[in-house]
């Protein structure tokens, strides 16, 4: 009984992994997912910094101008909808477009936009933890508020979110599986079809596991750049 | 150089300034006392702007500052300031904590902004420090980076804010010290303070507020010996 067990896992192996160098399709997978992943991060991070300075500078003067109002008003409505819907539904909409020219490109900005809305949050809790006198100090030397954010503010916020930026790659690695539903072969997608070849179901377990290494990696790169930061910031 | 009409403020309901009119000539050195809630931090915070002001006008070198149109950053590269909490950049080193200002408005290059760093923090004794970063000085030391760091961007008037209240009783001295120095050097100060032996030693005016109004003022010796107003009396005698 035994034995049979480790046989037909063993074929099962030799199916969906083996036979006609199909390992290539996973690695081709793991590519495209770790791309997803990064291209979204990048382009989640340029958004969400710009939603929170929109959102920080509106917050902080008394009088705004039209245009920042129209900016907020378009922030707010950004972060809004992008939370607010499922991001299977955003990609789906955005694959629909007639322009787009394929998934990939429509999944590297479904996923990027997607993203921002969250890191937004981040960045403006990251600017917040930064103590009001940093602001100040700056201004009362003469510099701008734009000049002060930029020498003063931000590396010191963007410093205090690294952590939660890093988590934000993790979380996309595993959110991007759902790329597939618009066409993309990431990681999940290979495994699904790898199982419509074979009708044997061990390519699910076989990406589960890559994406559990991927992630376990990822986090402990991710302690390791904490204490380091940590360290530095005892006196 | 600086003159103040009919200033007032308000947070909600709590009047902090009542209609303060005062002037400030250049070279003199201004104490501002009073006890807490008094709006005397409120009253120097407006003079750079870091406050704005519900009414009343600020005049600077003959140009209105508190005017809608006013470039309130330029304005400001005149006016130093020295904060309570320090607010040193824990970012930069020492040296870039007082280099980044008069670099990036352009008023000076690198390689000379650095030159004149090494001499202020020599002048201070700290030359050793100009590379570490500010969590390894003590909050004398800090106080005293921060007093350079302002003085790096060659300002015509100094504005402190209680600068020794945040300080542990045996560095306020080296503190004190320093400031006594950028006096003696012929700047003009206005100092809001609690260290009432310093303010008569090195002031030239004590202003004494009380309920956002200026109460008193006059030269230390007058204002310290012999008080006229009731409240200046209760103040003086609790705290000397």
């Amino acid at each position: 009984m035994r034995l049979f067990l480790a046989q037909s896992l063993w074929s099962d192996f030799q199916k969906s992994f083996i036979d006609k160098d199909r390992w290539l399709m996973y690695l081709d997978g793991l590519k495209m997912t770790l791309l997803l992943a990064l291209v979204g991060t990048i382009v989640g991070i340029i958004l969400g910094l710009l939603v929170a300075l929109i959102k920080y500078s509106y917050s902080t003067r008394k009088k705004n101008k039209p245009w920042l109002s129209l900016l907020n008003w378009v922030a707010n409505l950004y972060t809004t909808v992008i939370r607010g819907t499922p991001v299977v539904v955003q990609l789906l909409i955005l694959f629909s477009l007639s322009f787009m020219p394929n998934g990939v490109v429509a999944s590297f900005i479904g996923f990027g936009v997607n993203s921002g809305a969250y890191v937004a949050e981040v960045f403006r809790s990251g600017i917040n933890s930064i103590d009001v006198g940093q602001m100040e100090a700056g201004r009362s030397l003469g510099l701008s508020s734009r000049a002060t954010m930029r020498y003063i503010i931000l590396p010191q916020a963007i410093k205090n979110i690294l952590p939660a930026l890093f988590n934000e790659f993790i979380a996309l690695v595993k959110e991007t599986s759902v790329a597939g539903y618009i066409a993309v072969n990431d990681l999940t997608k290979v495994a699904d079809r790898i199982k419509g070849i074979t009708f044997v179901n061990l390519p699910l377990y076989i990406v589960a596991l890559m994406y559990l290494c991927i992630v376990y990696l990822l986090t402990l790169i991710q302690k390791r750049i904490e204490v380091r930061y940590s360290r530095s910031d005892r006196n | 150089m600086i003159e103040i009409k009919q200033l007032c403020k308000s947070y909600g309901e709590l009047r902090v300034l009542n209609h303060i009119s005062e002037g400030i000539e250049r070279g003199e050195k201004v104490a501002v006392i009073g006890p807490s809630g008094s709006g005397k931090s409120t009253f120097l915070r407006c003079l750079n702007l870091l406050e704005k002001p519900d009414s009343g006008e600020i005049w600077f070198n003959g140009k209105e500052i508190t005017a809608t149109d006013i470039d309130t950053d330029s304005v400001r590269q005149h006016m130093g300031m020295v904060f309570q909490h320090f607010n040193l950049f824990p970012h930069l080193t020492i040296r870039q904590n007082i280099t980044l200002a008069p670099v990036k408005l352009k008023k000076q290059s690198q390689s000379a902004a650095d030159e004149q760093a090494t001499q202020l923090l020599t002048r201070i004794g700290l030359i050793d420090k100009a590379d570490t970063y500010p969590n390894m000085l003590s909050g004398g030391q800090k106080q005293r980076v921060a007093i350079v760091r302002a003085l790096a961007m060659n300002p015509e008037v100094m504005l402190f804010d209680e600068p020794t209240s945040a300080l542990d009783p045996e560095m306020i001295g080296e503190v004190l010290d320093l400031i006594r120095d950028v006096a003696d050097s012929g700047m003009t100060m206005v100092i809001v303070t609690h260290e009432m032996k310093f303010a008569r030693e090195v002031a030239s005016r004590v202003l004494f507020m009380d309920e956002g109004e200026i109460k008193e003022q006059n030269d230390p010796a007058n204002l310290f010996d012999a008080p006229k107003n009731k409240r200046l009396q209760d103040f003086l005698s609790k705290v000397l």
